[in-house]
């Protein structure tokens, strides 16, 4: 799809040469996922989180349609048919600890694959509209991952219900008539606990939609890697299939295992024991925050407690709102040529500081409203826009990049030519070694 | 690092490796790891297809016990029995009689009376309320309901009747109504679903 020399569909038999003047499906995944889609052979594990994020999507999705075969949207019987498929609906217990430890390995590896993007500049020219869909992707999860959490219609499920329609609430003028349109009430009640079984059963698929797009964007100048170099020629390719299928089947292996680790010896280590107590609208919990993906999001809202200017509870929805949109400049917010933080030594300290204060934001969203950790998600916030706004256009005008590989292959030969470039391994010689 | 792969796959070169054979270690781990996520994959589905079986609260309910004191001879009641019409019907000596007077030979679907009561209880004739043709209930349980032809039960939905035996003697249904598995727990109470 990529490159000239990417290896053309050829179908093996008459049947398959039938199909393919008619239907040429296998042809479009032999070039998506085959044999036909040339990749950079120098990448490392971190690439495997985006076939990871996708395998999860598809965990949801199993899972989630069959989880609807037994849920029943409606106030009075919600919480007892979760318990239902808890302890009646054969291996339901299995499908539903799936479901909701799925959601949290979801958002897991699509951080891994965010903040592998960060480091590497997978963001820059040409990929910034790869970058930009995915953090549609992003969004449309967090909404999907919020409405699944209402179902239950736990004590946790209503108040973020509540909680989290607030947040429209903040908006000037309009923010209570649209607070109530997205409940469909004065509170969180059965119209928006069907309203929401409908949207997280949509969503979904709307993030299918938009991954292909993202797949698509991304297959046009074909994946980065981690020297951040230009592919110039087939010596720095290899095909997709098998060469990368098999280091995902491996990195799949792993996340399986780690998944089935959590889901069979710590179902519940995610989760908050107050969601096992029924929606009551008289009683919030005394310690209520959203699950751990959101944290960092959660503490960048609460930080926020002066008027100034505008009221302080709207400066919290639009921050945490803008710490996302913010990424979608990113592109522009950082000019810098050299896209690999690899060979980036200021920009890598930098990564790493912005990694360690999104750690400390998520470790105080976890946290109850209190001092000192109110002043420290103030100062983590105010670091995590500086991050962004001042010190990565500073840094791509002034540092000083160190010098980058002529090529790909160059950068994984190291000098062992005749080592790692076999006699003949079709054809392919790698240009050093000529 | 010592070996070298040819271009036909087999690995050259190292001290251990044995090309000779014509299997390439690439074939055993390649098998070997196909197997094991076909096996995983196989096994996922497990869950995947029995979520969809009746659950344990459906098979908790799949034996009921139901007290028959209250029924004199010539009464019978409907009741549910997995989700379905359930008739229980204390039947006249008259009855038993015109049951026993039919030649079996000449039935389409050819059972005794016997064979559809339990020993020493002919009196007790427990089916369940589904027409055998398409699943309507029949009449003839409830007081005043027409007991068709034979003096039975009548399905009005196609005209199928039974006799004192609940069994098909005109019309389209191709069998006796059903006589599901039942115990007697004592001389007045029986329990349907469970197996002797």
């Amino acid at each position: 799809m990529s490159f000239p020399w990417a290896e053309e569909y050829r179908p093996k038999s008459g049947f398959m040469r039938w199909i393919d003047q008619r239907l040429p499906l296998p042809r479009l995944a032999y070039g998506a996922v085959g044999g036909g889609y040339p990749v950079p052979r120098n990448l490392n594990y971190f690439w495997n989180f985006g076939v990871l994020a996708g395998i999860a999507l598809v965990i949801q999705i199993v899972t989630g349609i069959i989880l609807a075969m037994h849920y029943v949207p409606y106030d009075q019987a919600a919480f007892r048919s979760v318990e239902h498929i808890m302890r009646d609906v054969n291996q339901g217990w299995l499908l539903r600890y799936l479901h909701a430890n799925g959601a949290a390995f979801f958002f897991i590896v699509t951080y891994i694959h965010i903040f592998r993007g960060l480091y590497y500049g997978s963001y820059k020219a040409p990929r910034e509209l790869v970058w930009m869909l995915g953090l549609v992707i992003l969004l449309l999860m967090m909404a999907t991952a919020f409405m699944g959490y209402v179902l239950p219609w736990g004590q946790m499920s209503f108040w973020a219900s509540k909680v989290i329609t607030g947040l429209f609430g903040a908006i000037p003028l309009i923010g209570e008539p649209v607070q109530q349109w997205l409940l469909g009430g004065y509170a969180p009640d059965q119209p928006t606990l069907n309203r929401f079984f409908s949207l997280h059963y949509l969503l979904p698929f709307v993030i299918a939609g938009v991954i292909i797009l993202h797949i698509w964007a991304l297959h046009i100048p074909g994946s980065s890697n981690p020297t951040g170099v230009d592919v110039k020629g087939p010596q720095d390719t290899l095909p997709f299939h098998p060469y990368y299928t098999a280091k995902d089947g491996f990195g799949l292996g792993v996340f399986l295992v780690l998944l089935a680790a959590v889901v069979f010896f710590a179902p519940n280590y995610l989760g908050h024991p107050d969601n096992y107590i029924p929606a009551n609208p008289l009683s919030t919990p005394a310690h209520i925050v959203p699950e751990w993906y959101f944290w960092p999001f959660y503490a960048i809202l609460r930080a926020f407690t002066v008027d100034f200017i505008l009221p302080a509870k709207l400066w919290g929805v639009l921050a945490m709102f803008g710490s996302i949109i913010l990424l979608f400049f990113l592109p522009w917010l950082d000019p810098s040529p050299v896209r690999s933080g690899n060979y980036r030594p200021r920009f890598r300290q930098f990564f790493w500081i912005l990694i360690l204060d999104i750690l400390v934001l998520g470790w105080c969203g976890g946290l109850p409203a209190e001092e000192p950790y109110v002043m420290i998600s103030q100062v983590a916030t105010m670091y995590y826009f500086a991050h962004f706004l001042i010190i990565l256009p500073i840094l791509s005008w002034t540092e000083r990049t160190l010098p980058l590989p002529a090529s790909i292959s160059e950068s994984v030969l190291h000098g062992e030519e005749a080592e790692a470039a076999p006699a003949d391994l079709s054809g392919i010689r790698p240009a050093a070694a000529e | 690092m010592a070996t070298v792969e040819h271009s036909d796959g087999t690995l050259g070169a190292g001290p251990d490796s044995s090309s000779d054979d014509g299997l390439r270690r690439r074939d055993f781990i390649n098998i070997a790891a196909v197997s094991v996520a076909g096996v995983g994959a196989a096994t996922t589905l497990y869950p995947l297809v029995n979520q969809m079986n009746p659950s344990a609260d459906v098979l908790a309910l799949a034996s009921i016990e139901v007290d028959l004191s209250a029924i004199q001879p010539g009464q019978a009641i409907k009741t549910i029995f997995r989700k379905q019409p359930l008739f229980i019907r204390q039947l006249t000596p008259a009855e038993i009689q015109a049951a026993n007077a039919v030649s079996v030979s000449e039935l389409r679907d050819p059972q005794t009376l016997a064979e559809r009561t339990k020993e020493g209880k002919p009196q007790w004739l427990i089916t369940m309320g589904v027409c055998t043709h398409l699943g309507c209930v029949p009449l003839g349980a409830a007081e005043g309901e027409s007991k068709g032809q034979f003096g039975g039960y009548f399905c009005p939905c196609h005209g199928s009747h039974y006799d004192t035996a609940a069994r098909v003697r005109k019309g389209p249904a191709p069998k006796n109504l059903e006589v599901p598995d039942y115990v007697f727990r004592s001389d007045t109470v029986v329990a349907i679903g469970e197996v002797a």
